[in-house]
């Protein structure tokens, strides 16, 4: 493409190898750029350069997978921040491009490296120190254990200064699948379970202190004007500005019957405790509160003291309310709160672990798990019990070391333990291709409308990747791979044009909207598409199977405005087919070698040949 | 000491400020042409969570920086009161940030000089930002008369732990 440089990028990574201690640069080209934008897909394309002959046998808890920690165009420039975490998914087997606010993103780029690829295992804990150009791999024996607070209290006292930081808790360290990437207290990249990831490698915390200037722009005068322009539209957000997501717990829930409430056995609720005008004036602390650079303020920090135990966190921010709140039957919300709190604490995604605990619950109260297999009984709202649970996840004690293999492993594990068939329980998880399913249901279609938003995902049960028809739209799971690419926060992103022509400013590329959706989507996702359907080394998904929703989405919604409601199958199967088709898959939904030619992905054509030999479909 | 007459001055309030740092990004785009925040002015400090500390020169009547200067890099801009830095006799000795009540003059690499906030001639910069934004944690004011002003002259981490006891109680 003639371009010597990527404007907004620096062109290289810094490449850690935790077995050896060695550290080395990984340059990457302004064509790899181009073709792959950052984040989420620059991830999807180191992995594939680097494992993909070997990616079945590759476990995502073992010394050879690799963890990304990159930035993208966007990061650092758009308003608002976000880095992306990636590797092979300890959930889906695949890739999974997860995001979390951090400040580690801008503070990279001022280090003069576009990210971190972490390969190998320490055989002691340890954490990365980045500073400019300086980096090392230093000693965290004294900080291994540590829940988040006390660890962000340490870092502090030891480096005498702030300094951002992305970290795990005792859930990565005992390899939980749940587990999260954490970052500033409440911050998390939960899907994908790379809190797992670093735990495996003994890696603590990666912490980045950068005092030069972020690269330069292509365009600076247009980068400026833009900037303005997103942030007049994105400060006038007032409804997010005052009670960020958690103005959804009600909402989404009551108004749209999309929340998951008792491990989805309703996606209603009329409970005005979660309304967030009462949740604001008796929880929060401090509001709004912002990440970098971030003129829409999302956050809150709410407090709340119960039997004696002060327990900080955010809002509850929607999905945390959702997962942690009404999932699991809390619906006094200062319990939410402190489940929240707790679930940070402990390094783990709240989403997914309230996820395997609503599982867990369900499978009590139907008798399946026992008191004898738990060893306390599990209740619905039951903070004490819940809270038992949900420390045993995080330490794999008792019951909690198989909840602690995410939703799909302990579904298939319990019907072993149990000697029943696997589907007797898989049909009370609610999770797709080993990722359980964010806080927003597809019954009503009020909320997320689209039937296969959760079933065509290359990132399973993902509800900040969700695909969707037509596939040249933002309702296609596209949009999402862009944005995780560009690696910018998708709630101060703004519309396709902006998107674009912010992108075109800061890179100096001739981006369009076409392109986007015919070329660089399709890419991203393909790629990831393969990957998923490799799997391995313990999961394997056949698309004809795993291309669908959880058994629980087609009971029709027992209570509420829209009960009755439920996803028809045949709507399924149909979209399903037209977003292949739209994707340049086949009728299974495998990537065709003309799209694989025409997306420069012919280095994956003998893995699709193989996928397909498998299915038996010629 | 010098009239303040016609002098501006940059207010912080704790509680609005969000930590999101837009204040950061703004002053070192319009000082250094990039975004550059360890070169910026103006540094919001946060230790622990909800509780960000805007902080940067507040002036002083009695500029202790400017008379602790051994190189007579530093003067007071008679129009704005804000302490303009002469970057060919600085010798980043330090002697500046060690006679700051605040610590708040910057050694940054990459600068061949010490930064300190110039109020960008009477129209600071990281105010029209946080305005922009909506935050309103800054804004500009005339400048206060007498010694009040050094109550926002204190090192960041003391400033860090007087919000937090506000904000947690």
């Amino acid at each position: 493409m003639g371009m010597v440089q990527t404007f907004g990028m620096w062109g290289r990574l810094l490449d850690v190898d935790l077995s050896s201690g060695k550290v080395a640069e990984m340059k990457v080209s302004p064509v790899t750029y181009r073709m792959f934008i950052g984040g989420r897909g620059l991830a999807a394309h180191i992995l594939w350069r680097e494992l993909g002959r070997r990616w079945r046998e590759v476990d995502p808890l073992g010394p050879e997978n690799i963890l990304t920690v990159l930035t993208g165009p966007l990061t650092g420039y758009y308003p608002g921040i976000k880095l992306s975490i990636s590797g092979k998914s300890p959930q889906s087997g695949g890739v999974v491009g997860s995001v979390v606010s951090s400040h580690v993103a801008y503070a990279i780029k001022a280090c003069g490296y576009d990210g971190l690829v972490i390969r190998g295992a320490s055989r002691d804990p340890v954490y990365i120190y980045v500073r400019d150009g300086d980096v090392e791999v230093r000693d965290a024996s004294r900080l291994w254990g540590m829940r988040g607070v006390d660890l962000i209290k340490a870092l502090r006292n030891e480096l005498g200064r702030d300094a951002p930081s992305i970290y795990i808790g005792p859930a990565g360290e005992n390899l939980v699948r749940t587990a999260a990437v954490m970052a500033r207290w409440f911050h998390a990249a939960g899907y994908g379970g790379y809190g797992a990831v670093m735990g495996s490698k003994k890696l603590k915390a990666v912490v980045v202190e950068g005092s030069g200037p972020l690269p330069p722009v292509a365009n600076k005068d247009e980068f400026v004007k833009l900037r303005y322009e997103v942030i007049d539209r994105v400060a006038s957000r007032v409804t997010f500005r005052r009670w960020g997501t958690t103005s959804a717990i009600w909402r989404v829930g009551h108004d749209t019957s999309s929340e998951p409430v008792r491990n989805w056995q309703e996606e209603w609720h009329n409970k005005e405790e979660f309304n967030h005008v009462l949740i604001e004036w008796r929880y929060w602390a401090k509001n709004p509160w912002a990440d970098w650079s971030c003129p829409l303020a999302c956050m809150k920090v709410s407090k709340v003291g119960i039997g004696g135990v002060t327990y900080l966190s955010d809002g509850p921010d929607y999905e945390m309310g959702a997962y942690l709140g009404t999932n699991l039957g809390v619906f006094e919300v200062d319990k939410a709160i402190a489940l929240s709190a707790m679930a940070d604490d402990l390094g783990l995604c709240g989403i997914q672990t309230g996820n395997v605990m609503g599982l867990a619950v369900e499978l009590f109260e139907r008798g399946v798990l026992t008191r004898e297999d738990v060893g306390y009984d599990l209740r619905w709202g039951d903070f004490e019990g819940l809270r038992r649970l949900m420390e045993d996840i995080a330490y794999r004690r008792g019951v909690g070391r198989v909840l602690a293999e995410g939703t799909y492993r302990a579904a298939v594990e319990i019907a072993r333990m149990k000697g029943v068939d696997p589907g007797e329980v898989l049909k009370y998880a609610v999770q797709v291709k080993g990722v359980g399913i964010g806080a927003h249901g597809i019954r009503s279609r009020k909320d997320y409308p689209q039937p296969i938003a959760y079933a065509a995902s290359v990132q399973g049960g993902d509800h900040t990747s969700v695909a969707g028809l037509p596939a040249n739209s933002e309702e296609s799971e596209s949009w999402s791979a862009f944005l995780d690419s560009a690696v910018v926060c998708s709630f101060t992103s703004t519309d396709e044009d902006m998107m674009i022509r912010f992108t075109n400013a800061v890179t100096g590329w001739a981006l369009t909207k076409e392109e986007l959706y015919g070329v660089v989507g399709p890419r991203i996702l393909t790629l990831q598409r393969v990957m998923l359907l490799l799997g391995g080394p313990d999961v394997r998904w056949d698309p004809r199977k795993h291309d669908d929703n959880p058994p629980r989405f087609y009971e029709p919604l027992p209570s509420g405005p829209y009960a009755g409601s439920f996803v028809p199958r045949d709507e399924v199967r149909k979209n399903l087919e037209e977003y292949y088709k739209q994707l340049g898959w086949d009728e299974n939904g495998i990537p065709t070698e003309d799209t694989l030619k025409k997306l420069g992905l012919y280095d994956l054509a003998d893995a699709v040949r193989e996928i397909r030999r498998e299915l038996g479909a010629g | 000491m010098a009239s303040t007459q016609g002098q501006i001055w940059v207010l912080v309030d704790y509680s609005l400020c969000t930590g999101c740092r837009l204040c950061e990004i703004a002053c070192s785009l319009k000082h250094e042409g990039v975004i550059w925040p360890a070169a910026s002015r103006i540094t919001v400090y946060e230790d622990y969570p909800g509780c960000p500390v805007p902080h940067y020169c507040v002036q002083c009547p009695d500029y202790p920086c400017v008379s602790a200067c051994p190189t007579k890099a530093l003067k007071v801009d008679q129009n704005t009161g804000a302490v303009l830095v002469d970057t060919s006799l600085c010798t980043l000795c330090s002697s500046c940030v060690q006679a700051c009540p605040g610590r708040v003059p910057k050694v940054v690499k990459g600068k061949q000089y010490v930064l300190i906030c110039d109020l960008c001639g009477g129209d600071p910069a990281c105010v029209k930002e946080c305005t922009r934004a909506g935050y309103n944690a800054l804004r500009v004011i005339r400048k206060p008369q007498g010694t009040a002003i050094k109550h926002y002259a204190k090192p960041p981490e003391v400033v860090v732990m007087e919000v937090c006891s506000r904000v947690f109680g």
